[in-house]
């Protein structure tokens, strides 16, 4: 077997097309899965078990069972029932990259609803007890001690979570949609060569996640300047 | 509504505490009047902690009354409220916020509880910390600072609120020994100020000289409560004798 090194360097721009479906996915997909994950924290923590159990319930499920099955049952799934068809959601469901960017966010708010919990269990609870005895509220405590520790604490592991979410990206091929791999998918089909294509996509892939990881490096930097004894 | 001044600032009357079903706090009785010094000792676990957060509401009293300044802690936020705005705390683990500057943690809670603006704020800020004898620190983050300096810091953040009362619970217990004069300086100042304090401490040289009256806690008790110069040349009961043996020792 030969390994082509003219189709690569023909095929990777084709998939570079490709990428900005795959940035939709990704950044649609954090931002509605961040809301979620707030959402489901703040139920969490709230001390009250009609929040709490669902949420648990929720976060059980989805962590539970594979993203593939996920996006299947949306795609697949949703479309069977009448009141889905008839509701506001329908433009959006009816929509492959719609599926997707659902299964994507439901999935991604429960695993990072329990990366932001890490953070929050983290946070010293003397911390509290000094704001506490300073007269702050337990809103200006979660708002002003809470949550800037609790974010500091959680970033390396949210951010592990977004370049996860970046390849379960890549899953939206299987529902037709074509984002880098699903147009890597039809080239293979085209020209029977998928070494060539499967290994420049892994490369840009890991390019994708080489800029992510930098990025989330340097906010870690920034809101880990006071964790460092030399300023 | 403030008590006229013959009345005790603290009042505690027949307080317990349980955490589940162990009692921490049992039937304490407990008066300070403005401008007193109590310094609190006793054995590890004895309760000293429990008693002075549940002046703050730190922790909730399972019964009896305390009473700070006419204000009764009862369940109402508004009592609460009150209440923590006339008691400053300091902690052994000092708990200065890591991630404000020194200026910021002082400043924080002037703004939010108090309302008061950013400037003056700062020049609040500023007033204590050259009073705690720190003033160049305060654009640094609180690990930038010695666990002396960080006291200090704390101890200013607390009287920043202006409060009427400051409790400290083992203020020096987690310093290295060179620091610890530092802070009880800062200590001994505020003494000499009149604030009301309650301090609870094994430096007895402290007591000796700053306090008005020695309280020895034991198993949730007071056991012993006298003027410094009685409490350390003639304890009356045996539990006393041997923790200050103890102490003393070493
Ligand atoms: N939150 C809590 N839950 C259960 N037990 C507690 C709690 N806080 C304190 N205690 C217990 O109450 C007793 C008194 O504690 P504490 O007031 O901290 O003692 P001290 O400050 O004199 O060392 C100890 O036996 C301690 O284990
Ligand atoms: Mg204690």
């Amino acid at each position: 077997m030969s390994f082509d090194l003219y189709l690569i360097v023909e095929s990777v721009p084709l998939m570079l097309s490709g990428i900005g479906i795959t940035l939709k996915l990704l950044v649609i997909s954090a931002f509605l899965g961040l809301l979620l994950a707030i959402l489901l924290l703040l139920m969490r923590i709230s001390g009250k078990w009609y929040l709490d159990w669902p949420a648990q319930v929720y976060i059980y499920v989805f962590r539970g069972t594979p993203i593939l099955v996920q996006i299947f049952i949306v795609y697949y799934g949703f479309p069977q029932f009448e009141f889905i068809r008839d509701s506001i959601f329908w433009p959006i469901l009816r929509e492959p990259a719609g599926c997707a960017i659902v299964a994507l966010s439901l999935n991604t708010g429960a695993y990072v609803s329990e990366i932001l919990r890490g953070g929050v269990l983290g946070v010293g609870k003397g911390l509290l007890e000094a704001g506490s005895a300073l007269g702050m509220s337990a809103r200006q405590k979660f708002i002003y001690i809470t949550t800037p520790i609790a974010v500091r604490l959680a970033l390396p592991a949210y951010s592990n979570d977004v370049i996860s979410l970046l390849k379960s990206t890549a899953l939206a091929s299987t529902i037709t949609i074509a984002d880098m791999t699903g147009i890597a998918r039809t080239i293979v089909a085209e020209t029977y060569a998928p070494y060539e294509i499967f290994i420049s996509m892994a490369i840009i892939y890991m390019a994708f996640t080489w800029v992510l990881q930098k990025s989330f490096g340097l906010i870690e930097g920034y809101l880990g300047r006071y964790a460092k004894r030399e300023a | 509504m403030s008590a006229s001044d013959a009345d005790p600032l603290i009042q505690m009357q027949n307080v317990d505490k349980f955490f589940g079903d162990f009692q921490a706090l049992k039937n304490i009785n407990l008066e300070v009047h403005r401008g007193e010094r109590i310094v609190v000792c006793g054995p590890s676990g004895s309760g000293k902690s429990t008693m002075i957060r549940c002046i703050n509401r730190l922790e909730e009293h399972s019964a009896g009354r305390i009473i700070i300044d006419g204000n009764e802690l009862t369940d109402k936020v508004k009592d609460i409220d009150a209440v923590r705005r006339e008691v400053g705390m300091v902690f052994q683990s000092f708990n200065l916020f890591p991630h404000m500057t020194i200026a910021k943690n002082l400043m924080i809670a002037q703004q939010l509880v108090r309302k008061t603006p950013k400037g003056q704020a700062r020049e609040i800020a500023m007033h204590y910390l050259e009073r705690v004898k720190i003033p160049e620190q305060a654009d640094k983050y609180p690990i930038q600072l010695s666990g002396g300096q960080q006291q200090r810091v704390a101890i200013a953040r607390a009287l920043c609120m202006q409060p009427e009362i400051m409790l400290f619970d083992e203020p020096t217990s987690a310093l290295d020994p060179e620091m610890i004069s530092e802070v009880l300086d800062v200590m001994i100042d505020l003494a000499n100020d009149g604030m009301t304090m309650i301090v609870v401490t094994h430096e007895m040289g402290f007591a000796r000289s700053v306090a008005d009256r020695v309280i020895f806690m034991d198993a949730g008790e007071i056991v012993e409560e006298a003027k410094p110069e009685e409490f350390f040349d003639n304890p009356v009961h045996e539990r006393t004798k041997l923790f200050l043996s103890q102490i003393l020792a070493h």
